[in-house]
């Protein structure tokens, strides 16, 4: 198997499975209990506290643990939203960009719902957000801004200090939330030097557990909690702890950020080479995000014109790769992702768009195999396809149902 | 496996009469590039029967199946026969399709009425 969606999900390894596996039998005891059975279980959650702490520049009093990202982009986003609306009604404005990931996108408009003021920034055609803008819809009844520090999709890593200095510069207080879930122990992130209220981070991305993850609330900040219950998580997130998950989590964090630099330059060299022989070997494809230092060191996104994505992943699979494709025609609206539009892709384009996200473990045999198989199956499905240059695009309208 | 039945992989991974026909009698085209999917058959038609039938279709593993099966079901049979194809008839040829993706079946059911519609419509010009 040729495992190339590390965005999506990574494999645990085997160094974090045995840190956790105590935890599941012997060590059972609840953090929460007076005698040492218990106690000592909380002093793991105590040390792993410590570990994230340090590797974002955090006090360990700042991280909360959740069940993931989704969950941490929520309480942050309707938290500080509803903390800060409840003290001052006239606040009610919010802001974020549109290429968030669904977790935040979707928290946003269940808070429009609500009644909150909402704006969605652009980004231009490699993903950037526009700064500017963001600069001419902050006002004083604005509560906060959330920008994703690098996207999932096409992986542009987003100016995320400039928005930071720019927010703490303006005379009246205005939050900042990064989603930090894509770059956490891959982009060297330091939330007070770059001005951060809440980060998010998930344990599944760098190869610990799913089901786990933190927000780094920063001194000072509070925030309504999601849910109510026990003192757990100063009672910003109750109920008995993720021991082993949380456990997991801080020792995948421990060794991604070892080796970080070494992980780096290995998926920088992966990418490179993939993007450039696929650019070189098969024509009429389009790189979909940044070039260069503004990348992930582990994603690329191509489009592949006219193709459709879903089969070309398909006939990847039948071969063993598995890739991602974040168009598909699976409901009568039939939109493609909302990232590469708002990047400009027409629809046809975005409709052929793959992504393959590497790891530590990806090798250059796997690369090299995939860019042996890749060409052929290109050619395969455009032999097939009814659309090529020459067809004429305009011919088709845009049209809001499936037909 | 993913979420489609052998059949529709079958056809997916072997698509059978892929191409086009240059005299062809009949041509439909139905779908939108904006949607994911476009598909066009392509008709012979000799004494009331369909004897040749190719397709070309850019989307999902669904469009290209569906493609692949309905020339299967429409070659040799009369124009009456070949109007009467419902897209019921494509899904089930296929072993059934995920609900999200019977519109796919529509579009090649579609796209041969329209190929027969057309070669109609040029027969009554001469
Ligand atoms: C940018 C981003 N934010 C949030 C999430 C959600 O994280 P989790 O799966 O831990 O809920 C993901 C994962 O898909 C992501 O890529
Ligand atoms: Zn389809």
């Amino acid at each position: 198997m040729i495992y190339l969606d590390n965005a999506a999900t990574t494999q645990i390894s085997d160094d974090v499975i045995k840190a956790m596996v105590p935890y599941f039998s012997e060590k059972f005891g609840n953090p929460s209990s007076i005698y040492s059975f218990g106690s000592n279980v909380n002093k793991v959650i105590e040390e792993s506290r410590n570990i994230i702490a340090q590797i974002i520049g955090a006090n360990p009093k700042e991280i909360i643990f959740t069940s993931g990202g989704t969950e941490s982009n929520n309480l942050a986003i309707i938290g500080i939203a509803q903390e800060i609306h409840k003290k001052d009604s006239k606040k009610n404005h919010i802001i974020t960009t549109k290429i968030e990931h669904p977790s935040v996108l979707n928290t946003f408009k269940h808070l429009e719902s609500i009644g909150f003021s909402v704006d969605y920034l652009d980004v231009d055609s490699d993903g950037v957000v526009d700064v500017e803008q963001l600069k001419d819809l902050v006002t004083e009844n604005t509560i906060f801004v959330s920008v994703m520090h690098a996207n999932n999709e096409i992986g542009t890593i987003e100016p995320i200090e400039k928005i930071g200095s720019f927010l703490a510069s303006l005379k009246h207080r205005v939050y900042f939330h990064v989603d930090a879930v894509q770059t956490y122990t891959k982009v060297p992130i330091d939330v007070k030097k770059a001005n951060i209220d809440l980060l998010s981070i998930s344990s599944h991305k760098i190869h610990g557990p799913k089901g786990v993850g933190a927000l780094f609330v920063k001194k000072g900040v509070s925030l309504k909690p999601l849910m109510f219950g026990g003192p757990q998580e100063r009672s910003m997130r109750p109920g008995t702890e993720n021991v082993s998950g949380i456990l997991g989590f801080s020792k995948a964090s421990e060794i991604a950020f070892k080796d970080m630099e070494k992980n780096n330059k290995h998926m920088i060299s992966l990418r490179n080479k993939l993007i450039d022989s696929i650019e070189k070997n098969i024509s009429d494809v389009i790189l979909n995000g940044a070039k260069g230092d503004m990348r992930l060191s582990n994603n690329v996104n191509i489009s592949f014109k006219y193709v459709e994505g879903e089969s070309l992943l398909l006939y990847l699979e039948m071969e063993d790769i598995f890739v991602s494709t974040a168009s598909a025609c699976s409901s009568k609206k039939l939109e493609p992702s909302h990232v590469l539009l708002a990047i400009g892709r027409p629809h046809e384009f975005a409709h052929g768009a793959i992504r393959f996200t590497l790891s530590k473990y990806t090798t250059t045999e796997e690369i090299s195999k995939l860019l042996d198989i890749l060409p052929p199956i290109v050619k395969k499905l455009r032999d097939m396809s009814s659309i090529d240059k020459d067809t004429d695009m305009t011919k088709f309208k845009e049209t809001d149902e499936h037909v | 496996m993913n979420m489609y039945s052998e059949k529709v992989m079958d056809h997916f991974k072997n698509p059978r009469n892929v191409g086009e026909l240059k005299d062809a009698d009949g041509v439909g085209t139905v779908g939108n590039p904006i949607c994911g999917d476009v598909m066009t058959i392509y008709i012979k038609v000799k004494d009331n029967i369909i004897s040749d039938v190719k397709f070309k279709t850019f989307g999902c593993a669904a469009a290209i199946a569906t493609s692949s099966i309905m020339t299967e079901i429409a070659k040799g049979k009369t124009l009456e026969e070949a109007e009467k194809i419902t897209k019921a008839d494509v899904a089930s040829n296929l072993d059934g399709l995920p609900p999200q993706k019977m519109h796919c079946s529509n579009l090649s059911s579609d796209a041969l009425h329209l190929a027969i519609e057309n070669y109609r419509k040029t027969k009554e010009k001469k």
